[in-house]
């Protein structure tokens, strides 16, 4: 195509993403009915004349899932609607029994908003639908021999959460996904697990030249139940969209299904899609008026979160945004990193090094949360104080980490047991740092014509002397005593 | 007793209450008149075995209402009973549980005797939209008993049931109570729990009482409202129902709006209407004419508002879950083959107005000034009761009509509805009482009031009615 016209292959192009997340309420009860929760249980065993849609049952909202709303339009900074309304989605499909869907339109519980650096459109309420079992090979309702229907999963509490397209790359919305995956998980509102369905999200990408402001015609993507298949849609579609706009072709506005056995999107069938929904006010509810008190309620409910705890990490301890962030972003990081700051040991670490400690031991554990490990917050902290003390080198104290993630411990013992303790003073290193100069006079001869480069042949010298239990700051002290520098 | 058939509910529960009158033997003679009813009023009756649960010693005794049995609107849902909404695509449905205001009912010792006729799904003002057919007026076995709730009310003039429910949503309880030379009230929006009752249009429907005069109509009325943890829009009822007692209606202001009291007013039932005003006056009322100026659009508003929540109430009858379902290869023919042969053609011309009227597009020039309209109307009648206690009208243009007569036109058909629709969507409460014949057909004389006000509608209605005298014997002859 390097003929046509339209083929600019000198343009650069930036995606612009937005998300639509999908969060079921870890209530006790359904959305609209008495229904408990169902994980996993018997199909239709969760069931009564509301969630089945029988002739004459009506909703009453749950004012758990309402609480559980409030917390999470609070933990995203958005402005709570002291009214808001739901209104009925009308469309047919054997997973929506009412033949309508339950949900909030022009009238959401909230707006606006932000998490990191993503601002929020809205956070609203709405039931989620049964799950349906297609017999066949197709996997969907048509050319299926016949389908089933579990009520289940039908009216379960579902938070919509919809971003702005404020991101623009597929690795970008994954981190910013476990941000919010945290911050929900920490609020306790959700299991928030992807591949269990209780944290779905959708994707709309469209692609423009960097620097314009008009946004290009975007794409929705569905079904990626996972993070990683999260990341491979976006990018997947952000490649084919690229691909198309770079062949003089243009993206057309439709909905992807993502394959999660071929990792590829296939456009759904436009009947499946065009729907007009004949949004209107449901009249079987009240609208839904926040109260002081259920303000208040929702206040004392939310704990300290992650983007709140980064900032307070930069502030307060004076951790690089980094660390902050990294700790910060997984709670568990979080809560051992602060732990291991409050026990008061005789070797108090400072935050920074301990930070990167933490960093140390995370990868070093296969748990994903390093209080599972052997090692407990108290003893990192000894080691990260004995370095600091310069009682224990960086490297000796690696290899105390080492020994602590196998057997746990206390690391004084360690190191004195596997004698790690850093070689202090200039009566232990000197005859050392004598016998590496005398066993490298070309290095002594480069020294004292001023090129500092071939130090390190002696400071390793020392070291595998000293088996890395001295301090190479005072390694190279020593060197400029001795050769009088 | 053999006079059973003769006392009105309240004075058979108060035989029962003094022990002159045995519960069983009361339930069984209403039974057995129902499944003798020949006027298509019941689609089913009790069996014997619901006579001997409610004989002595059974529900009835020592209740507030006596044990005396109850018609009950086919759309009420009823535990193991059919319940159909007057359509094909439920029949033979027995719903899993029971309607709140059935089971309040019966826990207050009214136990079910039947389910009575209706127009499809609420929908009709002649009870020809049935798809168990039609029901016949008692008055004139060729003439229509009104709707929907045309059974519950030919059943209750006709004595085959001593009192009956219905629901009302733009004058389903009191057009066909009218028609039929009896009482129906229609209560405060939210007074009277939903839940169970097969929806129409949700925000306008109401359960009420269908009885012979205006005593039963409180009796049952008091025992029916209540807040319902199951029905969100459900208001507890703000004072005790009364059973009402004035004899005269002195400092009653009573207004007749300006607007609606238009043309296509039959001669015959101005004249009844003019002469209980009369009758008023002569009880200590005064009569004043008040501006409705929006009153004369409810009618157009309403056959907006209902359709559309009806076609959105309707989407559930699929034929996935229950009731009728025509099979097919694919869901979308399954779905079009199951409600194009399981409802009628006004349920389907209704579903086809309200779908159109919140597509995309249309929705602001149709539901939203619709909406827009029942707010003006509801203000109109804010203002009047600023000047008036009650406003009063003919419940319906006309007598009851020869059956066959409307049901090619439509239009025709709703503006039976004319005088009844403006208080649904204004959510204020109306009884039908009857106020005298024409053409030797009942006439209907219509009283509304504020919100909550039913205890002085009733107090009005009765006062009306003693100085009236209806005989209403005919019918059960």
């Amino acid at each position: 195509m390097s003929t046509t016209s339209q083929a600019p292959t000198d343009v650069t192009y930036e995606p612009v993403i937005g998300l639509e997340i999908h969060v079921q309420l870890r209530t006790r009860t359904k959305m609209f009915c008495g229904c408990e929760l169902s994980f996993g249980e018997p199909p239709n065993t969760h069931t009564c004349e509301v969630c089945l849609g029988l002739p004459g049952a009506l909703p009453v909202a749950n004012a758990e899932a309402i609480h559980y709303g409030l917390m999470i339009g609070l933990a995203l900074g958005c402005e709570l609607a002291p009214q808001s309304i739901f209104h009925r989605k009308n469309y047919f499909y054997p997973d929506l029994p009412k033949g309508y869907q339950i949900s909030q339109y022009d009238e959401p519980l909230c707006r606006g908003g932000r998490l990191a650096d993503v601002r929020i459109h809205r956070v609203h309420l709405e039931e989620d639908a049964a799950k349906l079992v297609h017999a066949g090979s197709s996997g969907r309702i048509h050319g299926s021999a016949h389908s089933i229907v579990d009520f289940n999963r039908g009216g379960t509490p579902l938070a919509e959460i919809v971003t702005e397209p404020d991101l623009r790359a597929a690795e970008e919305c994954g981190e910013w996904l476990r941000l919010l995956r945290t911050t929900l998980r920490q609020l306790g509102v959700s299991d928030v697990n992807m591949e269990e369905g209780s944290l779905r999200c959708d994707a709309n990408v469209s692609i423009r030249p960097v620097g314009r402001r008009e946004l290009g015609t975007k794409t929705e993507l569905k079904n990626m139940n996972s993070f990683r298949f999260l990341e491979k849609g976006i990018r997947a579609e952000i490649a084919r969209q690229e691909a198309l706009v770079r062949a003089g072709e243009e993206v057309v506005q439709e909905t992807l299904h993502f394959d999660p056995r071929t990792e590829t999107l296939t456009p759904l069938r436009s009947k499946e899609e065009a729907h007009d929904y004949r949004y209107f006010p449901e009249p079987d509810l009240v609208p839904v008026t926040i109260t002081p008190e259920m303000l208040e309620r929702a206040r004392a409910a939310v704990p300290e979160l992650p983007a709140a705890r980064a900032e307070r990490f930069e502030r307060d301890l004076g951790l690089t945004s980094d660390s902050a962030k990294l700790l910060a972003w997984r709670a568990e990081l979080g809560d051992y990193f602060e732990a291991a700051l409050a026990g008061n040991g005789p070797h108090p670490p400072e935050p920074q090094p301990l930070a990167n400690w933490v960093n140390e031991l995370v990868a070093r554990i296969e748990v994903e949360d390093p209080a599972e490990s052997r090692v407990e917050p108290g003893a990192l902290a000894t080691l990260v104080g004995l370095v600091t003390e310069r009682k224990v080198t960086q490297n000796a104290a690696k290899q105390v980490l080492d020994t602590l993630v196998a057997e746990g411990g206390d690391p004084e013992r360690i190191v004195e047991r596997e004698g790690l303790g850093a070689i202090g003073g200039g009566d232990t290193l000197e005859p050392i740092v004598q016998q590496a100069l005398d066993a490298n006079p070309d290095v002594v001869e480069k020294l004292r014509e001023g090129n500092m480069k071939p130090i390190g042949v002696i400071v390793g010298f020392v070291m595998r002397e000293t088996k890395g239990r001295a301090d190479g700051g005072e390694i190279t002290r020593i060197v400029h005593e001795q050769l009088g520098l | 007793m053999s006079d059973i058939v003769a006392l009105t509910a309240a004075q058979a529960a108060a035989a029962v209450g003094k022990g002159d009158l045995d519960p069983g033997e009361l339930f069984e003679a209403y039974r057995a008149r129902a499944a003798a009813d020949d006027l298509n009023a019941f689609v089913w009756v009790a069996g014997e075995d619901a006579t001997r649960a409610n004989g002595a010693g059974g529900a009835g005794g020592a209740s507030p209402l006596g044990g005396v049995p109850l018609g009950v609107k086919d759309l009420f849902c009823t535990e193991g009973v059919p319940s159909q909404a007057g359509s094909k695509i439920l029949e033979d449905y027995r719903p899993p549980y029971t309607a709140t205001v059935v089971r309040k009912l019966a826990e207050a010792g009214a136990p079910l005797l039947g389910k009575t006729n209706q127009d499809e799904f609420a929908m009709g003002s002649s009870n020809e939209n049935s798809a168990f057919g039609p029901v016949l007026n008692p008055w004139d076995r060729g003439r229509v008993p009104g709707g929907s709730s045309g059974g519950s009310a030919a059943a209750v003039a006709a004595g085959t049931a001593p009192w009956a429910i219905g629901t009302d949503t733009g004058g389903s309880i009191r057009q066909p109570a009218a028609l039929c030379g009896i009482v129906g009230l229609k209560p405060t929006y939210g007074s009277c729990s939903r839940f169970g009752m097969i929806a129409f249009a949700s925000s306008l429907d109401q359960a009420g009482p269908l009885t012979r005069d205006v005593t039963d109509a409180a009796l049952l009325f008091g025992h029916m409202v209540g807040r319902d943890d199951r029905d969100a829009t459900s208001i507890q009822f703000p004072e005790e129902v009364r059973r009402p007692t004035a004899q005269r209606l002195d400092g009653i202001r009573l207004g007749v709006p300006d607007d609606l009291t238009g043309e296509g007013v039959e001669p015959g039932v101005m004249a009844r209407f003019e002469a209980t005003l009369q009758i008023a006056r002569d009880l200590g009322a005064t009569v004043e004419r008040v501006p409705l100026p929006h009153a004369d659009y409810g009618l157009s508003a309403y056959y907006v508002l209902a359709p559309a929540e009806a076609s959105s109430n309707l989407a559930r009858f699929d034929g996935v879950r229950y009731g009728l379902r025509r099979d097919a290869d694919d869901l979308l023919t399954m779905y079009t083959k199951t409600r194009h042969d399981g409802f009628g053609p006004e349920v389907r011309r209704r579903i086809l107005i309200g779908t159109y009227a919140l597509s995309s597009g249309y929705y602001d020039a149709y539901y939203g000034r619709a909406q827009r309209v029942r707010t003006k109307i509801a203000d109109d009648f804010r203002s009047a009761f600023e000047r008036v206690d009650l406003i009063v009208t003919p419940t319906s243009p006309g007598v009851a009509f020869e059956l066959g007569a409307k049901t090619a036109d439509p239009l025709a058909m709703y503006l039976n509805d004319y005088f009844t629709v403006p208080m649904p969507l204004a959510g204020i409460p109306a009884i039908s009482i009857p106020c005298g014949l024409s053409e030797d057909l009942p006439v209907g004389f219509q009283l509304a009031g504020p919100a909550f006000s039913e205890n002085r509608i009733l107090d009005a209605a009765y006062a009306l009615e003693q100085a009236i005298g209806f005989d209403n014997s005919p019918a059960r002859a």
